[in-house]
């Protein structure tokens, strides 16, 4: 019983750590811009099929990841620059549509630009289970998890540390305030895109050795980012990382415990009872005019 | 004049050339082509399908025509892209038989879009060859409609059929949300009971689910489970193997024919070692015996597909296949391209040989093939070998 739970655990502990990564992607554009950009889930894709295409060209893995995390952030980039930005002053509610249009766009690149079948990466180090206390992990997971974890850490001292990520806060806090005191709220904008690109790539070539890819691999993962983002509190780089966290055990738990079949039902009548309760996600900003 | 002599031999065998040229053309002119019809989904969600049986309809279309075509008229093809669509599927057939005039169709990728056109044909009273798997098709018999892929059920039977010589009663199921998983389930659900299983768990998994070890666990944990049956199709089958490994489950692990391919191999990776599956004879067409009455079929269709698409060969590709050559022999059997006659003689088709197994049609079959079409399959070092 207790080597079943431990499994439950671990495997939610994986599938809720690629959930966060997601989930910060779409904390950090909705901090820059309050736009919620539903294309998050396409950079996952691009990662992944940009990782197998590269290493299929014979480039070892060393090279392949960082060539695919910047074509990723390039696509972000381009993203912003090209739909986002023309339309800048239009309401949110316009920017989110261009961005669902841009992840329509996206997916039918990749359907041209690569194919339409899916796809395995080799795992970074063996695929040998490694048990822990009955229960069976395997080593790709241990890399999602720390990953995950390095990135956390990383993000937190570039919010923290860093006269941009200080910058990027601020604009998140107080738009008009930010550039008042001379930030440059374009810039920040730009470069939130191109972050949450990388990260969103970053998920995708971690989470491609275990469950394959292919160019529509982003619609799903990208829900469930985004659930977890509602859940955690949207903005919230905390948030973002329980929120994802949460879902992913509260998934595994109830396949596991209750019915595999309402699985992600159960999850989302979860989350829901925590919107009911508290409208702006467990750590989210209260009293704000959220949407 | 032995040079005067070749010269009038030369101009003789030229003239002669030229007659049977002259005549050639004047029947081609003289007879109008052959229509047939086709709607599938090149492109969209169901690509995997229709594009291999696009490419094979105009491939052999093409090879028939340099062959002097059908009753001495030549095949003419007219497809349309119906994209995975009902709804475009209704159109265009509508198009085929309004517009186009086609003497038959053949096409129909997916259940749901051959589903959508039987009213059409049923109404206008044309035969219809469907290349979609399941069950619903042909059962009950509609007057018009005949298909060529085995059913899921027929799967499920070849499966428990390998299962009962091994002696396993009780078997755990996993499947996915798609729409063959789900009639798979069904239909292996349905005929469990006459092969003496008892399903003791029936687990599944989301579209775009990354992790099922914990629906895994849980079988593992089920008492008395012998064997695990995963009724899917895309990547979730892949997944599953994995996850299977991973957490060591001990019992023998089957799949279905729908992922039949060498993708599912190179996803799943070692994993895949010792899985069975039911498949047509066509994924091992190198490795059938020389005895085997299939074998001279589907190497010569693997080998032309494959050296002219530069791709590998799949099943679904082998439907269109089979649908065509029926069409070509029952036309040839009725002598002509009268609907109602071509109808009945597609009926009457008996002891066809195509790359899915032996049709024999019937009034009550419209499907015509039998448990000897699939081949239970097992990996073993990263490649099918046939389970004896």
């Amino acid at each position: 019983m207790s080597a079943q739970f431990m499994q439950y655990l671990l495997t939610g502990l994986t599938v809720g750590a690629i959930y966060a990564l997601v989930a910060l992607g779409f904390s950090i554009i909705f901090n820059a811009s309050h736009v919620i950009n539903f294309a998050q889930g396409e950079f996952v894709m691009i990662g992944g099929m940009a990782t197998v295409s590269l290493t299929a060209a014979g480039l070892p893995y060393l090279l392949a990841i960082p060539l695919a995390i910047a074509a990723a952030a390039l696509v972000g980039l381009a993203l912003e620059k090209f739909a986002v930005e023309p339309a800048r002053g239009a309401s949110v509610v316009t920017l989110i549509i261009i961005t669902i249009g841009a992840s329509i766009f996206l997916r039918g690149l990749a359907m041209v630009v690569w194919d339409k079948r899916f796809h395995a990466l080799k795992p970074f180090t063996g695929d040998t289970p490694i048990a822990i206390a009955g229960a069976t992990i395997l080593p790709q997971s241990l890399w999602v998890l720390g990953v995950t974890l390095a990135i956390v850490l990383a993000l937190s001292w570039f919010f923290g540390r860093t006269l941009l990520g200080k910058a990027m806060l601020a604009t998140s806090h107080n738009r008009l305030a930010a550039q008042l005191v001379g930030i440059n709220v374009r810039l920040v904008l730009f470069l939130s895109f191109g972050l949450s690109a990388a990260l969103g790539a970053v998920a995708g070539i971690l989470i491609a050795p275990i469950t394959t890819t292919s160019y529509d691999v982003g619609v799903m993962l990208g829900l469930k980012g985004f659930a977890a983002a509602i859940l955690g509190g949207l903005g919230s780089g905390v948030g973002a990382v329980v929120g994802g966290l949460a879902l992913g055990i509260a998934e595994t738990m109830s396949a596991g415990y209750l019915s595999s079949a309402y699985k992600d039902a159960i999850a989302f009548v979860i989350i829901l009872a925590v919107l009911f309760f508290m409208p702006s996600g467990l750590f989210g900003k209260r009293g704000s005019e959220r949407v | 004049m032995k040079s005067t002599q070749a010269r009038t031999s030369f101009k003789r065998g030229l003239a002669a050339v030229a007659a049977v040229f002259t005549l050639m053309a004047g029947t081609a002119a003289a007879q109008e082509p052959i229509k047939i019809g086709s709607f599938l989904s090149v492109t969209g969600g169901a690509a995997f399908l229709g594009d291999p049986e696009q490419k094979t309809l105009e491939l052999y279309v093409e090879k028939i025509n340099a062959a002097g075509g059908v009753l001495g008229r030549k095949l003419q093809l007219v497809a349309y892209d119906s994209a995975g669509d009902a709804e475009k599927a209704r159109t265009f057939a509508k198009r085929l038989i309004e517009q186009d005039k086609v003497d038959v169709i053949v096409g129909g990728s997916t259940t749901g879009e051959t589903m959508a056109v039987v009213p059409l044909v049923e109404a206008a009273q044309i035969p219809f060859i469907s290349l979609a798997g399941a069950v619903v098709i042909v059962e009950p018999v509609k007057k018009w409609v005949f298909k060529t892929p085995h059913t899921d059920r027929m799967a499920c039977e070849k499966i428990f059929i390998d299962m009962q010589s091994r002696k396993f009663s009780k078997v755990a199921l996993i499947s996915g949300p798609g729409g063959f998983d789900k009639s798979m389930r069904g239909q292996c659900l349905g005929v469990a009971k006459k092969y003496g299983i008892e399903v003791v768990a029936d687990e599944t998994y989301g579209g775009g689910d990354t992790d099922m070890t914990a629906q895994l666990t849980k079988i593992k944990n089920t008492a008395g489970v012998q064997a695990v049956l995963n009724a899917g199709f895309g990547q979730g089958p892949a997944i599953v193997t994995k996850n299977y490994r991973q957490i060591g489950v001990p019992m023998p692990l089957y799949q279905s024919h729908g992922v039949a391919s060498k993708e599912f191999i190179k996803l799943a990776g070692a994993a895949a070692e010792g899985v069975r599956l039911p498949a047509a004879a066509l994924l091992i067409a190198d490795s059938l015996p020389q005895s085997d009455p299939q074998r001279s079929v589907v190497v010569s269709y693997k080998n032309e597909y494959e050296s002219r698409f530069k791709s590998e060969v799949s099943t679904f590709g082998g439907h269109a296949y089979d649908g065509l050559y029926l069409v070509v022999e029952a036309m040839k059997k009725a002598g002509g391209t009268d609907k109602a006659k071509v109808r009945d003689a597609l009926e009457g088709v008996h002891g066809f040989m195509g790359t899915a197994g032996v049709f024999n049609m019937s009034a009550g079959d419209h499907m015509g093939l039998d448990l000897t079409a699939f081949r239970m399959l097992e990996v073993k070092g990263g490649n099918w070998t046939l389970v004896k």
